[in-house]
């Protein structure tokens, strides 16, 4: 016969912390948006002019506006520069292993539907080690929103060539220029199955947030490329896009069909700096939604029987 | 067969009694041998017997030799034995394969429709039994010219030679078949009647089991992957992801079809490693999750793992062991994961490493695995094994309602929370789940880098040392917590023969066998592993040599993989081992005979 010798136990919250009175929580239609004040954590470890603080300050926005509690966030990110986001916003958040942000944040999506999960990153984690993660989770399309930070260059590691650097980009590790076809992640997520696909800059604010808004809103796998320079190993990557700097800013015509698949893969092959707004959005039943379908059906015909009841018939079946 | 006491019938045949037999079943894998197999363990559980069973599985894709063993036994029954007392063969090459598995003067049962036996020397050696198996099927059936359902009248003749309990196999082939298009039950039940019914020519004997004497609990009959998915139910696990292989697929494929009943959700990912990951989200969620795999995707999750360790996150790692490096052996059994285990990964990340030694420890070490990974906040992998994950034993029905429990995550707000609290008394992280409210507005973060006590990153050289000290004291907190193992046996004599795993009914019988020719041998069984249990030096110190049996190599330095770890954990010279990668489980004389080579 075989026993347990650790039962099932966990240990009371200690620390100074656990002694402390914990204030009567206000109820939610009570709480205050919080504030840019209360919503920042650690100050940002990123190079003076990257252009990662303004998607950071357009997430605090966002959270004001939306009148999004601390606790119903949950801000997911991998590897990379981009990817320290979870320490400079005060909420529940994880800092995973390289590549695999999408993954991780399945797992939250799936197992705790009640939360807005964010997943940020960078070009390399989203389209080099994570790849796989990126077209299945979008194949998939598990409830999140994924803002990658494409700024087409490694930056943590000090400028060696992207994913998505263009050909003949000089790197550490392309001193002669890149010579491998850059990824067009448009391309890449409306072809996995993704069914929230925009694209926009850190320089155009307003444009920016209000497609993180939308993508949020999403019910389903919402995708944003966000161009984003690395002011110390690409600068000026991006000017091309900047109206002050003499570029253009081309947005997709408001006549484009969203839900036009074929039409979204062609707005992708405009010329460079391409185009910036929703190329693609379809509403089809998510992850979570199929799964938790699955589990309504199953418990139907268990209403009212303990977990124990439904474990004992299959074991009654093993007699 | 032992303790046989025969009767002589009016025909001239004989009836014995027997305590315990072992049948072998060897054919092709498309012949469904395993459900012969499968039916005998069921109807022993049924009948309150003892039964354990093994089984060889071709790593072709369809077709391809295979065997099913099974024994049965009215006393304790420890392995699926060393010698068949019958064997069922349906192919020449079944039996030449196969035939020096019998005991001398033991049955031999073939389909006289395939095979020929005409060795002088092994006609002389055993008795052979020849039954047209493939032609009276068909016949059985109503001659649709095709012999699919010959298991089942070889069941039937199984029956017949073993005098079993009739309606309780009809009723099990009833359950089997029941649910099915209604001439499929009609045919198996004709094959069955067909060849319980055969005149056997040329048995001389038949046989009887003794009277089991068990307490009258009811038994359960699983094999141990069942045994596994339906713990980690059990243990209140709703969420979980994995990639499948083999042998670990099973219990995915069961969680995957049984979860969604409890609420629950498994996820069939893109990779091992996403599996992993997901995983670890789900437990960052608030409740303990589950992944697993074997030997290779193993080797793939290893980085997560080493994530785990650091963010002090619980999760249950399943790995059914295989025989490896890379894609080695798939469908043999090796028990040469326990260094990537407990040290796999790089940096220093300590983890739980536990190993159950039957299908019914399957079932309660899945528990005791998700328990420890909530109460020390820490990764814990499971090594289970390909035998113990296929083989079929019947053990007393768990009183579920007791030990079915609720894990759901504890949402109450706190004043102020640091997850990583160098203070705390006992040592261990607590994490709070997102949902959370904190009324200071400070919230952690779950991290890989190295931290401070709320997760935000630190290049300072003391956190990382006060750090790591947090990591592995709270192990061995947990180290001074397990039990220590008792030996099997006299606690002093000449060997002591220590194993872990599926390895324990073997090694426990090798000391029976062994104590039998008047050898001074005992066993210890491990079954925490990382970290080990305290006071084993005092259990060793009542021999003169402990010998670690185990199924990998010697290595570099000639000691498997459990011996090199007590050597260092212990400094102790008298720690050697024995090893063997054949991929098949230990035979009990293969045991004693290597054990008592090495200390004469």
């Amino acid at each position: 016969m075989s026993t347990i010798a650790i039962p099932n136990e966990i240990l009371p919250r200690t620390g100074v912390a656990a002694t402390l009175p914990v204030p009567a929580p206000l109820a939610d239609a009570d709480r205050k948006p919080l504030t840019k004040k209360e919503t920042a954590a650690d100050h940002p470890t990123w190079c003076p002019g990257c252009g990662d603080f303004s998607v950071l300050a357009l997430y605090y926005k966002l959270i004001e506006k939306r009148k999004i509690q601390h606790e119903k966030i949950t801000t997911v990110a991998g590897i990379g520069c981009s990817s320290r986001f979870p320490y400079f916003v005060q909420a529940h958040g994880a800092h995973f292993i390289h590549g695999r942000a999408l993954a991780f944040a399945s797992g939250v999506s799936l197992s705790r539907p009640d939360l807005h999960v964010f997943v940020f990153g960078g070009d390399g984690d989203a389209f080099s080690i994570g790849g796989n993660h990126f077209t299945h989770t979008a194949r998939k399309n598990i409830k999140l929103t994924y803002v990658v930070m494409d700024n087409f260059v490694y930056g943590l590691t000090k400028k060696q060539t992207s994913p998505t650097s263009p050909l003949g980009f000089k790197s550490k590790t392309d001193v002669l220029g890149s010579t491998d076809r850059p990824i067009n992640p448009m391309k890449q997520a409306i072809s996995a199955g993704a069914t929230f696909v925009g694209r926009s800059t850190a320089t155009n604010v307003n444009h920016l947030l209000k497609l993180m808004e939308a993508a949020m809103d999403h019910d389903g796998f919402s995708f944003i490329e966000c161009l984003s320079e690395c002011i110390e190993f690409y600068p000026g990557a991006f000017d091309a896009a900047i109206p002050r700097k003499g570029g253009t800013f081309p947005e997709i015509p408001a006549e484009h069909d969203v839900t036009d698949e074929y039409a979204a893969y062609k707005l992708t092959d405009a010329p460079w700096p391409g185009m910036f707004g929703t190329f693609y959005k379809v509403n089809r039943p998510t992850k979570n939604a199929n799964e938790a379908k699955l589990i309504g059906d199953a418990r139907a015909k268990l209403a009212g029987v303990a977990d124990w009841q439904i474990l004992q018939k299959n074991f009654d079946r093993m007699k | 067969m032992s303790d046989t006491t025969a009767t002589a019938t009016p025909d001239g045949s004989r009836v014995s009694k027997v305590s315990e037999s072992v049948i072998r079943i060897a054919g092709d894998s498309q012949d469904g041998i395993q459900a012969i197999g499968g039916f005998l363990a069921r109807l022993a559980g049924r009948s309150e017997q003892d039964v354990m069973t093994f089984m060889t599985i071709p790593s072709t894709i369809s077709g391809g030799a295979s065997i099913f063993q099974v024994r049965i036994g009215s006393g304790e029954v420890l392995s699926a034995g060393d010698e068949a007392d019958v064997l069922l063969c349906f192919y020449n090459h079944s039996y030449a394969n196969h035939i020096s598995s019998l005991k001398r003067g033991g049955i031999v049962l073939y389909d006289s429709d395939h095979v020929s036996p005409d060795d002088e020397e092994l006609l002389g050696t055993y008795r052979h039994v020849g039954v047209p198996i493939s032609s009276l099927t068909v016949e059985a059936i109503g001659g649709t010219g095709r012999d699919k359902g010959k298991n089942i009248y070889a069941l039937g003749l199984i029956a017949r030679m073993f005098d079993l309990n009739v309606p309780k196999l009809t009723k099990l082939i009833e359950e089997r078949f029941g649910g099915k298009d209604p001439s499929v039950l009609k045919n198996a039940l004709d094959c069955f009647n067909g060849g319980y019914g055969h005149q056997i020519q040329g048995l001389i004997e038949s046989f009887q089991f003794e009277h089991a004497d068990h307490s009258g609990i009811p038994q359960v009959v699983m094999s141990g992957n069942e045994a596994l998915a339906y713990g980690i139910i059990a243990a209140g696990v709703r969420f979980g992801a994995g990639y499948p292989i083999t042998p670990w697929s099973e219990v995915m494929e069961l969680l995957r079809r049984e979860l969604p009943k409890y609420g629950g959700t498994f996820v069939q990912t893109e990779d091992e490693i996403a599996a992993i990951s997901m995983a670890l989200g789900g437990s960052y969620g608030g409740r303990v999750a589950v992944t697993g795999s074997s030997g290779p995707g193993i080797s793939l999750k290893t980085e997560a793992l080493g994530w785990a360790s650091m963010a002090e996150m619980p999760i249950v790692i399943i790995d059914v062991q295989r025989g490896g490096p890379s894609t080695g052996m798939p469908t043999n059994q090796e028990q040469s994961d326990l260094n990537i285990a407990c040290f796999g990964g790089h940096g220093d990340s300590p983890r739980v490493v536990l190993a159950p030694s039957s299908v019914e420890d399957c079932f309660y070490t899945a528990i005791e695995a998700v328990n420890i990974a909530r109460k020390f906040s820490t990764p814990v992998i499971i090594l289970s094994d390909q035998a113990i994950a296929t083989r079929i034993e019947a053990f007393a029905c768990p009183d579920l309602q007791k030990v079915c429990q609720d894990i759901s995550p504890d949402f109450t707000p706190v004043a102020d929370h640091k997850p990583y609290d160098l203070t705390a008394p006992d040592g261990v992280t607590r994490h709070i789940a997102p949902g959370t409210r904190v009324a200071s507005g400070k919230y952690p973060v779950a991290t890989g880098l190295e931290h401070d006590e709320l997760g935000h990153p630190t290049g300072s050289g003391k956190l990382h040392t006060q750090m790591n000290a947090k990591r592995r004291n709270k192990l061995r907190k947990l180290g001074r917590e397990l039990p220590v193992p008792k030996i099997y046996g006299a606690t002093e004599g000449h060997v002591l023969l220590v194993g872990w795993g599926s390895s324990k009914g073997p090694i426990e019988e090798a000391v029976k066998l062994g104590r039998l020719q008047g050898e001074a041998v005992s066993a210890l069984h491990i079954k925490y592993l990382n970290p080990l249990p305290n006071d084993l030096e005092k259990l060793f110190s009542g021999f003169t040599h402990v010998v670690v049996c185990e199924i990998n190599d010697e290595g570099l330095y000639g000691h498997g993989q459990l011996a090199s770890l007590l050597r260092s954990r212990y400094c102790d010279p008298r720690i050697q081992s024995v090893t063997k990668t054949d991929g098949l489980p230990w035979k009990i004389k293969e045991i004693l005979t290597r054990a008592l080579s090495l200390t004469k």
